[in-house]
């Protein structure tokens, strides 16, 4: 009897050890099962998927050089486009393009944009970016007010799931979602290539943390969705802000895809 | 509320003032000038309670009358003296007014069920199905429930049938949901079923014309597992679910991409074969019961002339092919049509879709349904991305789905009577 029952446990030590063991890893940017396609050249079309991509890397950058928790940008759509190879290796897009501000004002922004895909590994692209009149979105009070309501709370922001399976969130909660979308433009930046298109899908968590600087500090598990693999990229990150300052990212982690996965790693495995 | 009045004084009316218990209509015919004599007599007796249905008497057409319960033997006898013919026509007044009345008490219960169906939300398998049943039930005339197969999770797959009758007619396929996580294309395809049926019954431009000609297959769920699985609440949810729920190669790692699994150029660039990734295309081509269920259902009925298909998001509109960025040999005439389509859909909204092939707006994709459906004759063939681009992605608020749907009707309704309108 004894034996079976240390046996027992140790199956059940084992098994419970099995399912703590770390996901597999899948490359962030796992480049997309597609033969070497012949990349456009030259003048290319506004609606097809080049174009479209290399402008919402732009895009990324827009954000992340002028969102805040009141002004997010989303690529509206790009008016004229030309690529060319360039001779450290590498491809270089020129854009001009239309942004929305989908946060507060819904106006449209037209931009140019340079943006340099390099072809070494792990190399980020490089934009250069001018948009018109966007001093025109003034989001100061508003951001002021937010920022010294949770700067100043005794009691630490926390939230699942926004927005919630029917695209729901409450009011208080949007500029929480805001914010995450521009840290999300940090890490969308950087893991951009001519074989992805990212953009957040939802945000799994957001905690507040204790900080002494004058900073709202924010810890995030965001999903990430790549339009061209289709997969679901879970990052968690730590993200700064305040009104002088703007959005700064200063962690940030990518959860390796788990079975049975879309989800996070889970310590219980579905059946 | 107001039903439970309605019903409550249509039941008082029934049983308070059963006027017609037993009363017979009946169809006489008169041939002679003596008979019309006859009848004009009895007309003018106001005592016999006759209350005659056709006025002004000849031998030409017959003359209906309602008789009373307790004078039908002494009119029947007075019409055999008299050597008048006559034929009962109904038999208890009474019986066919509670008869008439039930059905429209259950009638309005139905259409009240449809009407407060709410449009504006995202709902659970269930509830789609419940919400068919009741589609079908208000619209029997128009609508059947086909069922094409069951899922791999042994789930019914139904696709509604909207046809005018006839046999074999000429068809227009529509299905959405084909993945899970897409929730806008399955509640974009409940209101659009439900428009069919309302603008086939209020007479509205062009589906009477179009229903005329051909019929119109709505699969409103296309991957009913799928989608179940989105809807789990436990954490951590699945909302973002994409693929089948079938067991895989690879234990921890279940589901096929169904947009990948159909037979065009399978396995072919832009799909998977790792069983862990969101596009993996399956084992091998229709190894997913799912997409043999729309294959056989499809090749089998044979007269097919177009096949469209909703997913979200990107705000596109898209044709053949997605597997090879060249032409379809139809493409200029694809092309314009959905440029037109389009144009329609950007006019309600003013949202902006882009038009052209799966491969050159999104990207090479393998096995897709779209391919599948045109290397097979079906000519007019499109895929649709619906909203939004990006913002919300596939998590669009509930409150978008209206908007969304209407405008995706206006581009389908567009190339419906296109086709219909091109017969080939």
């Amino acid at each position: 009897m004894k034996t079976v029952c240390w046996t027992s446990a140790l199956v059940f030590t084992l098994l419970q050890l099995t399912a703590a063991l770390p996901c597999v890893p899948a490359d962030p940017a796992r480049t997309h099962n597609q033969t070497e396609l012949e990349m456009a050249t030259g003048e290319l079309v506004p609606t097809h998927f080049p174009a479209r991509r290399a402008a919402k890397v732009a895009v990324h950058y827009l954000n992340t050089r002028h969102g805040s928790p009141f002004r997010v940008f989303g690529l509206q759509q790009v008016h004229k486009a030309t690529a060319e190879d360039v001779d450290a290796g590498g491809r270089k897009y020129s854009l001009d393009f239309s942004a929305t501000e989908w946060a507060r004002s819904k106006s449209v922004f037209r931009c140019s944009a340079v943006v340099l895909f390099s072809t070494a590994q792990k190399t980020p692209p490089d934009v250069q970016l001018q948009c018109e009149d966007l001093q025109q979105i003034n989001t100061t009070p508003q951001e002021e007010a937010f920022y010294h309501r949770y700067s100043t709370s005794d009691s630490p922001v926390s939230a699942l799931d926004i927005p919630d399976s029917h695209g729901n969130m409450s009011q208080e909660m949007e500029p929480f979602w805001h914010l995450a979308g521009v840290s999300a433009s940090f890490i969308m930046l950087r893991e951009s290539s001519e074989n992805t298109e990212f953009n957040m899908a939802q945000v799994a968590s957001v905690t507040q943390q204790e900080t002494s600087e004058k900073q709202l500090m924010l810890k995030y598990h965001l999903l990430l969705h790549d339009f061209v693999s289709q997969e679901i990229l879970h990052w968690q990150l730590l993200s700064s802000w305040s009104p002088e300052r703007g959005v700064r990212v200063l962690e940030t982690q990518f959860l390796p895809k788990c079975p049975q996965a879309t989800g996070p790693p889970s310590s219980t495995p579905d059946q | 509320m107001r039903l439970f009045i309605a019903v409550f004084v249509l039941l008082v009316a029934v049983h308070c003032e059963e006027l017609f218990n037993g009363d017979q209509v009946l169809r006489i015919h008169a041939e002679s000038k003596d008979h019309i004599q006859v009848l004009k007599e009895l007309e003018k007796d106001v005592d016999s309670g006759l209350d005659f249905w056709t006025h002004g008497f000849s031998t030409e057409r017959p003359v209906d009358v309602r008789v009373p319960h307790a004078s039908l033997y002494a009119v029947k006898d007075f019409l055999k003296e008299n050597n008048i013919s006559f034929a009962v026509m109904i038999n208890n007044v009474q019986e066919l007014l509670d008869r008439e009345r039930a059905e429209m008490v259950s009638n309005t219960e139905m259409e009240r069920n449809t009407k407060s169906f709410n449009f504006a939300a995202y709902h659970d398998l269930d509830t789609i199905y419940s919400f068919m049943d009741t589609l079908v039930a208000s619209h029997s005339n128009l609508i059947s429930k086909v069922k094409i197969g069951s899922t791999y999770e042994n789930r019914p797959m139904y696709v509604l049938k909207f046809s005018t009758g006839g046999e074999n007619k000429p068809a227009i396929w529509i299905d959405a949901g084909i993945h899970a996580r897409e929730w806008v294309s399955h509640a974009s395809a409940v209101w659009i079923a439900d428009r069919i049926a309302t603008d086939f019954k209020e007479n509205r431009a062009p589906v009477p014309d179009v229903l005329s000609k051909m019929d119109i297959y709505l699969m409103i769920v296309a991957n009913p597992d799928g989608y179940v699985f989105s809807h789990l609440t436990v954490r951590p949810f699945h909302r973002l679910w994409r693929k089948s729920r079938s067991v895989t190669s690879n234990p921890n790692c279940p589901g096929v991409d169904l947009n990948r699994n159909f037979d065009a150029e399978f396995s072919g660039p832009g799909a998977s074969d790792d069983p862990c990734a969101e596009d993996y295309r399956g084992p091998s081509a229709h190894s997913e019961i799912e997409v043999t269920n729309i294959v056989d259902f499809i090749l089998s009925h044979g007269n097919f002339k177009s096949f469209m298909t909703l997913h979200a998001y990107s705000q596109l509109l898209m044709y053949p092919y997605g597997y090879t960025g060249s032409n379809a040999p139809d493409q200029p005439e694809l092309h314009d049509v959905a440029t037109q389509a389009n144009k329609a859909l950007n006019s309600w909204h003013g949202t902006i879709y882009k038009v052209g092939s799966i491969f050159h707006t999104i990207e090479q994709a393998s096995g897709a349904s779209v391919d599948w459906a045109y290397q097979h004759g079906i000519k007019y063939c499109f895929a649709f991305e619906l909203r939004d681009t990006g913002e919300y992605g596939f998590l669009l608020p509930a409150d978008q789905i209206v908007s969304t749907a209407r405008e995706t009707w206006f581009a389908l309704r567009y190339i419906m009577q296109y086709v219909s309108d091109h017969p080939y």
